[in-house]
């Protein structure tokens, strides 16, 4: 089969997914709604109970989901196709930590950091992980050879551990409600409330993924190092750096919407991979399709497991990707 | 047709590098560049294929400074086999001999069905052809090896630099891969460098050698004048029986005692 076929049959299959899941989502929870009665013309909307669950409380948690989803299994494949080890994640790296760090401040700081409409919630958490992938850089570019997996987890605990630390010293100063609010969100939670926030990440995110869509081929041949796609015609030093950056950008969108929500970014492209094969032509638009279907359907689990309670999703995420991350570091590792 | 014109470098204060090196390649020819560890073999290679450039001096491709091409033109120019390529994930040997076709495409083509036939053109070439849809971590060494130079061939380049082909080889594998790139020298007049300190691999493989100590030129010329018991000693500080071996067809170097130790 020629890879055009492969690739709009993978892109087709997945995006039916997607949009399953995007559809079907918002009707399950534990309240039950009635579709004919949200689209009631005669209610008026605030009467309307049915579509303010619908369109006030599903709809902007599962479209969070997705977009964070996408973009934080896209960000893994980058991650992992640029430091040679498939254990590289936005999560895994210390890089979602950095962008909560950023997030933290911009949601605690008295002083309004906003310019030209663009919030300063996701522009503080791309500073963040940019901040922290930057240091990734450095390590990667010291070891021309690929990062270790050793290496990588040690750089990724230290850099986790050291945000961490600045996360709490900025709780410890902040005062007590704002504190329980940045708690719930730090461990990974899609109750973004209303439009607004997933308005102000969607910039980044597309961006992002208009840079993510010029890297494919490029990644492909990085897994043979550096070197060697140099010997074949790759910009690698210019392919890094768009790399890093858009990675970084699609970190800094989901962690400003969503907190840290870990995992995604190992689980997906791994499963992924065993089902396209590694040609980040076909890896990446499947994984950021499959990442958005599999956040949102975490979300639909977290809203339902102990209805009428909400678990952070975070917590749902990382109960099954922390298994499966061992799963993987005892099998993958050479 | 590759040229090299006191080319200076180094990584470092201090660390070792190439002082002063020329060479001249004729199209066509089959050079290997022998020398002890940290000689600067490596070093040259990665210079010659632009992968670092010189401190000084001029690396030239018909008359082109390679510090003046862009990482696709020399890519369609130059190809280079390392020693050993490992993957970080799973792919099919056809899909790695397909990213040589890299250079050739635009940045957003898929391969043609013409890029295919090449690349199976290649792995037949080489002997590799009923591997093609296996997975290249499943294969061994010297299957790994062959499957990299057909990715080299793939990339239709006149010009293959290879840095110790077989140094992570058996003899088996080695007479194998000598052979290949003989019948690839051979039929498709590809013009190439080895770098190589396995002294029998490069007399039976190279018409012209660069003797490399301590980043400088000791001597260079056809084999046959090149290699001798009185180079092979200032190369190694190694007494060593040179000979021409009728089984073999090519000269043979025995290696006998060691003249002084390690500085």
């Amino acid at each position: 089969m020629s890879l055009r076929r492969r690739m709009l049959i993978t892109v087709a299959v997945f995006g039916l997914i997607a949009v399953a899941a995007l559809v079907l989502a918002p009707l399950v929870g534990s309240a039950p709604i009635s579709l004919r009665r949200a689209f009631d013309p005669s209610v008026p909307f605030a009467d309307n109970a049915d579509a303010q669950i619908l369109f006030v409380s599903r709809l902007p948690r599962t479209l969070a989901a997705a977009l964070v989803g996408a973009a934080l299994a896209a960000a893994g494949v980058v991650f992992q196709a640029l430091l040679r080890n498939p254990l590289a994640t936005p999560f895994t790296l210390g890089v979602s930590a950095g962008a909560a760090l950023g997030a933290i401040l911009a949601i605690t700081l008295p002083v309004s950091l906003a310019f030209a409409g663009v919030g300063a919630v996701p522009i503080a958490s791309f500073a963040g992980a940019l901040g922290a992938v930057a240091m990734v850089y450095v390590l990667s570019t010291i070891r021309r050879r690929g990062m270790s997996t050793s290496v990588l987890l040690l750089a990724g605990i230290t850099l986790n551990a050291f945000f961490s630390a600045l996360i709490l010293f900025v709780q410890y100063m902040a005062d007590f409600s704002q504190t329980m609010r940045t708690v719930r969100w730090l461990m990974g939670d899609l109750d973004v409330g209303s439009y607004a926030p997933i308005l102000a990440a969607l910039p980044f995110t597309l961006l992002a993924f208009a840079v993510f869509a010029c890297l494919p081929r490029s990644l492909n041949l990085l897994t043979l190092g550096s070197d060697a796609a140099a010997a074949r015609g790759v910009d690698v030093v210019r392919t890094q750096r768009l790399a890093f950056f858009s990675a970084s950008l699609a970190t800094g969108a989901a962690v400003s919407l969503a907190g840290p929500v870990g995992f995604i970014g190992i689980i997906v492209p791994h499963l992924v991979r065993l089902l396209v094969g590694s040609d980040h032509r076909l890896v990446l638009p499947a994984s950021a399709l499959f990442g958005a279907a599999f956040l949102v359907i975490c979300d639909v689990a977290a809203r339902t497991l102990i209805a009428p309670m909400v678990l952070p999703v975070g917590i749902l995420t990382a109960l099954i990707g922390g298994p499966f991350f061992l799963w993987l570091l005892i099998h993958k590792t050479s | 047709m590759l040229r090299g014109a006191d080319v200076h470098f180094a990584y470092g204060p201090g660390q070792a590098g190439l002082h002063g090196v020329s060479l001249d390649v004729g199209r066509g020819g089959l050079v290997g560049v022998l020398g002890p560890n940290g000689s600067g073999k490596t070093t040259l290679l990665r210079l010659l294929g632009g992968l670092l450039t010189p401190a000084s001096g001029r690396i030239t491709i018909d008359g082109r400074d390679v510090a003046h091409m862009t990482r696709r033109e020399l890519a369609r120019r130059i190809a280079i086999v390392p020693q050993e390529t490992r993957l970080s994930f799973e792919y099919s040997v056809l899909e790695v001999v397909l990213m040589g076709r890299f250079p050739h495409l635009g940045p957003f083509e898929l391969e043609s069905p013409d890029d295919v036939t090449i690349a199976r053109d290649a792995l037949a070439a080489t002997g590799t052809l009923a591997l093609a849809d296996r997975p290249y971590q499943t294969l061994s060494g010297g299957e790994k090896q062959r499957v990299i130079i057909a990715g080299a061939l793939a990339q239709a380049t006149d010009l293959m630099l290879l840095d110790e082909p077989t140094a992570a080889l058996d003899p088996g594998y080695q007479i194998e891969i000598a052979a290949l790139l003989r019948r690839v020298s051979a039929d498709r007049g590809v013009t190439m460098v080895v770098a190589t300190h396995d002294l029998n691999f490069a007399a039976g493989l190279c018409r012209d050698l660069l003797l490399l100590r301590e980043g400088r030129v000791l001597a260079s010329g056809p084999t046959a004048e090149a290699l001798t018991r009185e180079s092979v000693r200032a190369l190694y500080d190694v007494e060593a029986d040179v000979t021409f071996h009728q089984g073999a067809g090519h000269l043979t170097v025995v290696p006998l005692r060691r003249l002084r130790g390690t500085e």
